[in-house]
């Protein structure tokens, strides 16, 4: 069944460009009075809740549920911080819809603001977006412009500013609490929890952080209901969802699928398969941080219970497809060194453990590995998870982890060979 | 004050709401180990040596005991297998890169890192590195920072910013590469460091410590809590003694004026105490010449020439001028006796300078 975009319903049209005309010749900003005439505040966390829509940052929190987190009656103002940092390795959706349909961001924005009772937003956008930001400043300017945004919007009495800012390159300010901080100028790292920001987020004030494609999806369901969205995949991960397919796959790129979609009618029928006639080796299924999985869990479903039952996780979306010339060693030893510099350095399991995840990868990988060296990854990957501020050190630990539940016999290679056997011939 | 009832490693204990897990277990004599905890200073949680496992409910899940606070009807369980086995292992990372030479005990400085690696049977065995040689910080004429002996608790950055309000030690870089520095990594001379040591204080390693080393042999014999000589402020700290010797000051947290806090002169400014320069009786100059005299002698020459310059002169001829050494009660009496003894407003006092 072929099945109707949602989201970026806009790439089939020729020469859209994403400016407030067009979003509105397409049907943009319908949601948006309907949901300020129509509907109460309470009405639209209803909704949402009752639409199923799970986060899309990587947790899958259900979205109305967080909102409804926030108090009724808060003596703060409340604050409402869209999280467009981006970071994860493999996932690259949340810049794709900044850059090419801002409004259908901006829209969710207001209507979320409005549903939460927060007057200032924030877009937190990753630093290294540089187009992204003036995209979404420029189109931040034209909703200004025709009242969609500042004081009494089309006539209902609610005012609302939006702010973009920047940040400055790194991963942990994608955690929603390191983003918080940073947001207030300070040192980007986590807080902890409780409390949770939707009791005390932004300058201590209740704030719900969403991302960037878990808001776009918030005029649709405005426009054409809870029930519809609901219909839309596996009951408990419903609505679309962005998947950034890349690597060994002859078209890379982004593809919106309901969740029902299974790893091998991604791969093969939408991403083109493995080029060169190469075999799967090994698919990372929700950014980096996501558990490795195998050709044998090619018919898992791309929903978050699937794959959290087969050992992985949804989280970002990001789909990363390794062909079997792909050396699952070096695999590890670059993710971890990713995480060995982005941990903020906080906590001693995550500040040290994944400093020495990558040291441990890397002789390995150089021949220089020792027997023991299997179990003590193992170990340290194990103390690694649940203990810390923040899920970063669980984010390094269970990737590899998977490696080696999935490719033991591929680091024993390395070590008793004392090299690698794919050098010279890898993918890396 | 609603009360919460908890269960800690099967012990009932009845806590106010808002005490923290660590405290509510030290209250029925259960010790959890930390090492980034102190109770000067507010939690944030990043040794995660605390870490404990508790239940409420459905909820089920390991918590720092120095945040996470007692919820009612909750079981805490300090010590099961898997949390003493994550224990080992934060330590482990800890010794990775402490030195040797410190791990040994051959510093003569106490260490609360040393203590807890003893205690669990932690060794460098798993984790070997090559010890990084960060340069010492030897500018500050009070205190020596030694980052090799740093495990980045950062108790100093707290207690520089929050107890002393002085914000001069923070954290630079980031994951590994934290390291404690003041900003720019300017040498702490160069800064508004106003040389308190309330960093040295609170750091559980000697990473922060007292420029003075404490040299084996000599080792304190015994702590004597006493109050600070120099001011009227009343300040409580302890001398650490070895007979008749004074061989450092330490803050104490239970001085009610000060909770541990004291400035350079009290922390630092011991040594006039067996200089052989400083007076210990009263003196009276004959003929140019000082001469030692007894305290009645002295007291009576004062008493007989402030009355013969009243008596010439009149009693505004005289002006008092008291001390901040002294106390409140002290300051009270000499105006007292300026204004009732002599007759006279002229009262002034260093502090107004
Ligand atoms: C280390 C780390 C990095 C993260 N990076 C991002 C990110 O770049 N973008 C994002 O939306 N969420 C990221 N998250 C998840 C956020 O903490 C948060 O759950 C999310 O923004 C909530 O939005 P949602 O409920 O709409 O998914 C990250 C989490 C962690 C632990
Ligand atoms: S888990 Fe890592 S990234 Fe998260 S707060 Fe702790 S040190 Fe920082
Ligand atoms: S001596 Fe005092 S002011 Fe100086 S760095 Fe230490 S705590 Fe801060
Ligand atoms: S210098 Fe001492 S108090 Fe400061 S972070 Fe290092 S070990 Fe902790
Ligand atoms: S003492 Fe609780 S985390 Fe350090």
């Amino acid at each position: 069944m072929a099945y109707e975009k949602i989201l970026t319903r806009y790439r089939d049209l020729p020469n859209y460009t994403g400016t407030i005309d067009e979003y509105i010749t397409q049907g943009g900003y319908q949601a948006l009075p309907k949901a300020l005439r129509e509907f109460q505040p309470a009405d639209l966390i209803e909704i949402v809740k009752r639409s199923g829509l799970r986060g899309r940052g990587g947790a899958g929190f259900p979205c109305g549920v967080k909102w409804g987190f926030t108090p009724k009656d808060s003596p703060k103002p409340k604050y409402l911080v869209c999280n467009c940092d981006e970071s994860e390795p493999g996932t690259f959706k949340d810049r794709m819809l900044i850059e090419e349909e801002p409004h259908q961001l901006i829209e969710g924005l207001i209507i979320s603001s409005y549903a939460i009772g927060c007057r200032l937003a924030f877009i937190y956008c990753r630093g290294e977006f540089v187009s992204g930001a003036q995209v979404l400043e420029r189109a931040l300017r034209e909703a200004y412009g025709r009242g969609y945004l500042g004081t009494n919007i089309l006539g209902s009495g609610f005012d609302l500013d939006v702010h973009v800012h920047r940040g400055a390159g790194a991963y942990i300010c994608g955690e929603e609490t390191g983003l918080l901080e940073s947001l207030e100028g300070k040192r980007g790292q986590p807080r902890m929890k409780p409390p949770f920001p939707a009791i005390s987020g932004l300058y201590r004030s209740p704030t719900v952080v969403n991302n960037v494609e878990t808001l776009s999806n918030i005029p649709h369901i405005v426009l054409r209901g809870a029930e519809w969205y609901a219909g839309i995949g596996p009951p408990k991960s419903a609505g679309p969802r962005l998947f950034s397919v890349s690597g060994h796959v002859e078209r890379p790129g982004n593809y919106e699928l309901p969740m029902s979609i299974t790893l091998r009618e991604l791969i093969f029928d939408h991403a083109g398969g493995i080029p060169n006639g190469r075999r799967l080796k090994a698919v990372i299924p929700g950014g980096s941080s996501a558990p490795v999985l195998t050709e044998q869990h090619l018919d898992v479903p791309m929903d978050f219970e699937s794959l959290a039952a087969a050992g992985s996780m949804g989280g970002s979306g990001g789909v990363i497809v390794m062909d079997d010339t792909v050396c699952m060693v070096r695999v590890g030893e670059i993710v971890s060194r990713f995480y060995h510099h982005e941990s903020c350095g906080q906590c001693t399991q995550c500040r040290e453990g994944t400093a020495w995840l990558h040291k441990v990868l890397r002789r390995i990988e150089h021949g220089q590995g020792r027997k023991e060296d299997l179990d003590l990854l193992l170990d340290m990957c194990d103390n690694m998870k649940g203990k810390t501020i923040c899920v970063l050190s669980d984010a390094a630990a269970m990737p590899i982890e998977s490696y080696l539940k999935h490719f033991r016999e591929e680091f024993e290679i390395h070590i008793r060979e004392r090299a690698c056997p794919f050098e010279g011939k890898g993918a890396f | 004050m609603a009360e919460c009832s908890v269960f800690i490693d099967g012990k009932a204990a009845l806590v106010p709401t808002g005490t923290t897990i660590l405290q509510a277990a030290g209250a029925v004599g259960i010790s959890i180990p930390t090492l980034c905890h102190h109770p000067n200073l507010p939690p944030i949680g990043v040794c995660r040596l605390c870490i404990v496992d508790v239940e409420v409910g459905d909820f089920h899940k390991q918590v720092a005991a120095c945040h996470a606070e007692v919820q009612d009807g909750m079981t805490v369980r300090t010590a099961t297998p898997e949390l003493e086995r994550a224990r080992r292992f934060a330590l482990e990372l800890q010794v990775a890169d402490h030195p040797s030479e410190c791990l040994d005990g051959e510093t003569g400085e106490p260490c609360e890192l040393r203590d807890l690696a003893r205690r669990y049977g932690v060794t460098k065995r798993r984790f070997m590195e090559d010890e990084t040689r960060y340069p010492l910080d030897e500018s500050s004429p009070v205190v020596t920072i030694d980052l090799n002996r740093c495990i980045l608790c950062r108790r100093c950055t707290r207690a520089c910013s929050l107890v002393q309000g002085q914000d001069i030690l923070w954290i630079m870089g980031r994951g590994d590469e934290s390291r404690v520095s003041p900003a720019l990594s300017l040498p702490l001379r160069d800064t508004a460091c106003v040389s308190c040591g309330q960093c040295l204080a609170h750091c559980p390693t000697g990473a922060i410590r007292d420029k003075r080393p404490l040299r084996p042999p000599v080792r304190p014999e015994a702590v004597v809590t006493s109050v600070c000589p120099y001011c009227g402020c009343g300040c409580q700290l302890d001398l650490n003694v070895s007979g008749e010797q004074i061989l450092r000051v330490t803050s104490n947290f239970d001085g009610p004026a000060n909770r541990g806090s004291l400035c350079a002169k009290g922390r630092f400014g011991y040594h006039f105490v067996d200089s052989p320069d400083r007076l210990t009786r009263p003196r009276i100059r004959r003929d140019g010449r000082w001469e030692e005299a007894s305290w009645d002698e002295a007291l009576d020459l004062v008493a007989t020439r402030l009355r013969e310059i009243r008596d010439r002169h009149g009693p505004d001829a005289l002006a008092v001028l008291s001390s901040a050494k002294a106390t409140n009660e002290e300051n009270y009496l000499i105006q007292k006796f300026a204004r009732a003894v002599l007759g006279t407003n002229n009262v002034d006092h260093c502090a107004r300078l």
